[in-house]
């Protein structure tokens, strides 16, 4: 079996997010990067599935050099080799395209990614590398077991789930409940030095968006408290000044 | 040249949440001087198909054979419609399906794709720009599509449903090419249960709820108001309660009307998932709480003595309206 894990570089989920150059960047300033927390959770799946020799993970980032301590954490949790196409991500397309062109002559039975990054939140490139590739694809799964050919896979919908079935080759989207987060031991960790990482050149792809530029919400007015006793008076506050209910 | 919604159904149905994405995709149409066209795909009946034009739709394509959902073939479907209708803009919901389904419509297609926008389109001198939430609900982004057609996901609650349009006209749509290849088992949907993504109305309740066995305080309150229940990261990591009711940056995030946080502190990931609710009422024993810092009402006591009065008071206002 062999099983393909696109990880994301991300700020850790602590950030304070703000933006330089009059909005239009991100300030890395202070930011600790960490493997997107949803990633993880694929890829903590995908070492379960591949235990006891049924199988290797390898771990994909599209990111320039500076990802690749990233990368080596995930080498570290488990997984047996990564890649790292070399480029800047512009767009979900142009991320999910190169991680579809790399995908597509090695025989994967599956590519597992998070649910979504929590830098941008798009939740489009696992569909959309499914897309390259003709293949199926679910989104945002609770449950994932696979006999070898068939995956057996719980998926979240509005007010509730739905159990469905798909044969390999396909592509998940992770979410909570597929696996717990593994920490990398002692071993993980020397071994993470020495795996292979290949790097990859990117390939053209038309970019067909851009972020013009960024705000932070609005400040909210300041609180207004309410005596414990009184859920009276918050009910019709409720109701009248904030017309909520 | 047309805009193009798709519509999901609810076991044949339609609720709010597809209301409002027919209602934003008709003023992106008027934005354009263009017509709605709707899609809805599985079986569902004429008239729950007619009443779309309500909201805006000209016309309503049904593509009822497919029934179980898979978002290869749905998209496929998707795509042929639009392509048919000349649509210049698709749109729909990012929901759980939707997430899905809009990138790969939006491959197919070779379409810019914004999902989770928030906020209508702008579109001036050939620009077209839609604001998205993104770090998580800490920030928007303003993205600009430089393609010819483009993708926008709506998030749930972001766009307000508009009626006033008249019944419109149905017509099935047979896809030329869409076999599905997910095998749906079993669907389980709790019916009793407000769909946490979507709920106008939430009561979230953190580790000051002490145990699991309080949480019949949280639920009494949720059933009064009829609100739907969420909980902090450390309760779904210690299985309190389960992971779906989770909010915050690695959860869901929602954007209710009303975000009742009892016993959570407020740490900026949980902070994360529900900054853009309109109201956020907090209750903490902790005067200290960063919660309170992005409160609108807070109420500084204990859960279990604050939480059976609030939902008194709650009963006792729904009574007498």
């Amino acid at each position: 079996m062999k099983i393909l894990v696109c990880i994301s570089n991300v700020p850790d989920t602590t950030t304070k997010i703000t933006f330089t150059s009059n909005n239009t960047e991100f300030n890395t300033a202070g930011v600790q990067y960490i493997l997107n927390p949803y990633d993880e959770i694929a890829l903590s799946r995908a070492i379960e599935l591949c235990e006891g020799g049924k199988g290797t993970v390898t771990v994909i980032n599209v990111g320039e050099a500076s990802t690749e301590p990233t990368i080596r954490k995930a080498l570290a949790i488990g997984a047996d080799d990564a890649v790292r196409i070399n480029a800047a991500p512009r767009d979900a397309y142009f991320v999910a395209y190169q991680i579809a062109e790399y995908a597509k002559e090695q025989g994967f039975d599956m590519i597992l990614a998070g649910r979504e990054s929590i830098d941008h939140n798009g939740a489009q490139v696992p569909a959309m590398i499914a897309e390259f590739l003709d293949i199926p694809s679910i989104s945002v799964i609770k449950k994932l077991d696979f006999d070898g050919s068939t995956a057996t896979i719980n998926r979240e919908i509005e007010g509730g789930k739905e159990v469905v079935e798909v044969s390999a080759p396909f592509v998940a989207s992770c979410a909570e409940g597929v696996a717990e987060w593994k920490i990398p031991n002692m071993r993980g960790i020397m071994s993470a030095r020495t795996k292979p990482l290949q790097v990859i050149e990117a390939k053209n792809i038309d970019q067909l968006s851009a972020v013009e530029v960024y705000e932070t919400p609005a400040p909210r007015s300041a609180v207004k408290m309410v005596d414990a006793a009184d859920m009276t008076g918050l009910v019709n506050l409720l109701h009248t000044e904030a017309k909520v209910i | 040249m047309s805009v193009l919604v798709y519509v999901e159904n609810v076991q044949g149905q339609f609720k709010k949440s597809a209301f409002e994405v027919v209602s934003y995709a008709k003023a992106i149409a008027d934005q354009l001087n263009t017509n709605l066209v709707a899609l809805s795909i599985g079986q569902t009946t004429n008239d729950e198909l007619s009443n779309l034009g309500k909201y805006g739709a000209s016309k309503v394509l049904n593509a009822g054979s497919l029934n179980a959902f898979d978002s290869q073939a749905y998209a496929s479907v998707i795509a042929e419609a639009s392509q048919k209708e000349g649509a210049e803009v698709v749109v729909m919901a990012n929901s759980f399906s939707g997430k899905g389904l809009s990138p790969r419509v939006a491959v197919k297609l070779k379409a810019g794709l914004v999902a989770g926008a928030v906020e209508l389109p702008q579109i001036a001198g050939g620009k077209f720009s839609v604001k998205k939430s993104a770090y998580s609900g800490k920030a928007f982004a303003q993205v600009s599509l430089s393609s010819a057609v483009k993708v926008i996901a709506l998030n749930a609650n972001a766009y307000q449903v508009k009626d006033g349009g008249s019944a419109a006209s149905v017509a099935d749509f047979q896809a030329a090419n869409a076999v599905s290849k997910v095998k749906v088992k079993e669907v389980v949907r709790a019916t009793d249960k407000i769909s946490l993504p979507e709920a106008e109305l939430v009561v979230s309740a953190g580790r000051g709820m002490k145990g699991p066995e309080n949480w019949n305080l949280v639920e009494n309150l949720a059933d009064a108001l009829g609100a739907a229940t969420a909980c902090s990261k450390p309760v779904s990591d210690a299985g309190w309660r389960p992971h779906e009711e989770h909010v915050g940056q690695t959860g869901i995030a929602v954007s209710p009307n009303l975000y009742i946080a009892i016993g959570i502190s407020g740490a900026i990931q949980h902070l994360a998932g529900v900054s853009s609710s309109k109201t956020i009422v907090v209750i903490n024993k902790d005067p200290e709480a960063p919660f309170f810092k992005v409160a609108d009402y807070g109420i500084v006591g204990d859960a279990m003595e604050v939480l059976p009065k609030l939902t008194e008071a709650v009963k006792a206002y729904k009574g007498q309206s």
